[in-house]
């Protein structure tokens, strides 16, 4: 009998009893054969979008940031709002591949890899909005400190959007590297596959790697201590994009409760779009036995853990606004709520407060429709609540001559509906060159998880739970020597 | 076709393991093993030494933390002091997250180059596959001919490989030479004649 065992109260999480060349053939199929019409219409519908998208931007460069609705008030809007919104997506694939590595959950398994795809994905569309949103892009490594022919002049280290260079950059480059060394096994997989251009292709990408123990062993080193060093760093970075807001002296953004508030929503938000992709994905590309409801229900209970915590952020900050008899923080909370801005307020409150309350219960959390249309709320509350903040506390200063009320032109929607383009362009030719799931990690978690091995577990436990009846019933033998039985099989 | 090996082929990760104990403590050393995902306590089982790549992470981001502090306090507090409100221009605790970041930078670049060239990973070279489905469903035990060049030891590690569970045994040519391990009793690997148990 096999040394692995795993309580059979907990689910399944690869089922139809899959071998470990089923595992193979199931994800490496969907990067192989002709793609279907259904993938090239939808390529071509999200390049036609990312067209659009670089146009604006384009148009941005070209013209200048007077093409923005931005004004004297409000000189944050879309671009910082679609920056921070896009950087928290980001956030639940470093979550699932670093956080959840570390505390040994098995199901990041199904979903790891695509998740940690939109994490570079969303961002690379994060990182276009502080480039064009300098107005002159072609200055853009003025940020970067090195020596130059300026009269040596460095930027400033002790500003919070220095402190956003470094975290992105650092964030971007780990998160790749991350993602790609555990690449390597699953595409030496598919070389193995396949032959002639394709194989010299994924010979190129996969570096060499044969899978022997020597490489395994420094695989998983090097994915341990990554995961270690990508976990402080996930809650950093938006820990360091709320700074931008939390040092500064505006009502509404100066308060200690941004950064955890903030890494929250960026989990919330980010499980919310891994849902929404991995829910159609897992039933195009037949993943249904990978990304099971067990996996669904998981990640639902990760939005309500966090979507909870947002709420209680979101009344903290109001009691704290009134409770601190400043009458500008109470004035910049109450304009938030009842001012000409009050859509945005109560569409993020009914979106990110109410909306992840119904997974509360059961078959809600397991019902692939409510978790679908729930994560399209949450996707669009969270926009609101980066809007709520940026906007809303900057459209109504200290000066009431100077008020204003501001509204996107057509280049700001163009380039925010642009990026949703650029990151489905990318999401979707990931899915047709490499594996969506981690092959080598599903196989590696098969004994433990697969349904046929679990059914075995359950009949052990079955057995075990009748002799403890028999014991407790007033039988001879005691119950240590019953859990030591277990541990043999 | 100049390197020769001894392939033993498994469909089981646990038949491999126990295989793998038993194979060594009779006196044979395998010189690598392919699996297509990791095996838990594989390496130990064929004797590897331990990797050393955290210990070098940890350098790397030493390194880091070192270099951003030093070089921000001297450009902001010698090179060039700028007021920027009324800071303080050796602001240490303000300096701290971009310290924090610099060094989680360089220790995840220095190991993952120093995991990529350690394990001759390269683009440039067109890989020799001891066996296709050692990155699908199995799990490839190799011994170099050249160290067990006599006929009774082939025999005895084919018949080693039958007992614990081989499915398939064959014997393969390679173009290149498998990069060679470092085990953890190399002294003792020498030859079967010692046979010492591996406990």
């Amino acid at each position: 009998m096999s040394h692995y065992y795993s309580s059979s109260v907990r689910e399944p999480l690869i089922t139809g009893s899959k071998s470990y060349h089923d595992i193979t053939e199931d994800i490496a199929k969907n990067t192989e054969g002709t793609p279907g019409l259904k993938w090239i219409i939808a390529l071509g519908i999200s390049g036609f979008v990312a067209l659009i998208g670089v146009l604006c931007i384009a148009w941005t460069i070209w013209k200048g940031i007077g093409v923005w609705g931005l004004n004297k008030t409000v000189g944050w809007a879309w671009d910082i709002t679609n920056f921070v919104w896009w950087i928290g997506i980001g956030h639940a694939g470093t979550l699932i591949s670093a956080i959840l590595f570390l505390f040994r959950q098995k199901w990041r398994t199904g979903v790891n890899r695509a998740a940690e795809a939109m994490t570079i994905f969303a961002v690379i569309c994060a990182g276009l909005f502080p480039l064009i949103h300098m107005g002159r892009i072609w200055d853009a490594m003025f940020i970067f400190p090195y020596p130059n022919s300026r009269g040596i002049l460095w930027p400033n280290f002790i500003s919070p959007l220095l402190w956003d260079v470094f975290a992105i950059s650092t964030y971007f480059t780990v998160s790749l590297l991350f993602w790609y060394t555990g690449l390597l096994p699953d595409i030496a997989t598919l070389r193995d596959r396949s032959k002639g251009m394709r194989r010299w292709i994924y010979d190129r990408l996969s570096f060499g790697w044969t899978g022997t123990a020597k490489q395994w062993q420094r695989f998983e080193d090097l994915s341990l201590v990554l995961a270690g060093l990508a976990t402080p760093l996930v809650l950093s970075v938006h820990s360091i994009v709320s700074f931008d807001f939390a040092t500064s002296v505006i009502p509404g953004w100066h308060t200690t409760i941004f950064p955890p508030y903030f890494v929250a929503g960026a989990i919330f938000s980010g499980f919310a779009m891994v849902l929404t992709l991995m829910l159609i994905a897992r039933v195009i590309m037949g993943l249904e036995d990978y990304i099971t409801i067990a996996h669904i229900e998981s990640m639902n209970k990760v939005i309500l853990l966090t979507g909870s915590i947002v709420g209680v952020a979101y009344i903290t900050e109001l009691v704290i606004a009134f409770y601190s008899g400043n009458i500008y923080e109470m004035y910049a909370f109450k304009n938030r709520a009842l001012g000409p801005y009050w859509w945005s307020y109560w569409g993020m409150m009914s979106c990110n407060v109410i909306a992840p309350q119904f997974f509360w219960f059961r078959p809600l959390r397991r019902s692939i429709v409510v978790t679908f249309i729930l994560s399209i709320f949450i996707n669009i509350g969270m926009w609101f609540e980066r809007f709520v903040i940026i906007v809303t506390s900057l459209h109504r200063d200290y000066i009431p001559s100077s008020w204003s009320y501001y509204s996107p032109t057509w280049v700001e929607v163009g380039i925010y509906v642009g990026t949703m383009g650029i990151f489905m362009t990318l999401f979707l030719i990931f899915c047709r060159t490499l594996p969506v799931v981690a092959i080598a990690e599903v196989k590696a978690i098969l004994k433990t998880s697969g349904d046929q091995y679990m059914n075995e577990f359950a009949k052990v436990d079955e057995a075990d739970y009748k002799v403890r009846e028999q014991i407790l019933a007033g039988g001879g033998s005691n119950v240590a020597g019953v859990a030591h039985d277990k541990d043999d099989e | 076709m100049k390197h020769k090996y001894l392939l033993g082929l498994f469909d089981d990760e646990e038949i491999l393991l126990t295989a793998t104990e038993k194979i060594r403590s009779a006196g044979y050393q395998m010189h690598e093993i392919y699996t297509p995902f990791p095996v838990h306590g594989l390496d130990k089982a064929m004797g590897l030494q331990d990797s050393r790549l955290h210990t070098f992470g940890f350098i790397c981001g030493a390194t880091g933390t070192l270099f951003a502090l030093s070089m921000m306090s001297l450009i902001a507090a010698v090179d060039w002091p700028i007021i920027v409100g009324g800071k303080q221009f050796l602001a240490f605790p303000a300096y701290v997250p971009i310290t924090f970041e610099v060094t989680v930078l360089f220790a995840s670049i220095g190991m993952t180059v120093a995991m990529y060239l350690r394990c001759g990973f390269s683009v440039f070279t067109d890989t020799e596959v001891v066996d296709l489905r050692a990155t699908d469903d199995r799990f490839v035990m190799a011994f170099c001919e050249k160290r067990y060049s006599e006929a009774d030891d082939q025999n005895k590690i084919v018949d080693l490989l039958k007992q614990h569970g081989a499915v398939e045994i064959k014997e393969r040519g390679l173009d290149n030479e498998i990069q060679p391990n470092l085990f953890v009793m190399d002294e003792d690997d020498h030859g079967h004649d010692h046979g010492h148990g591996h406990h």
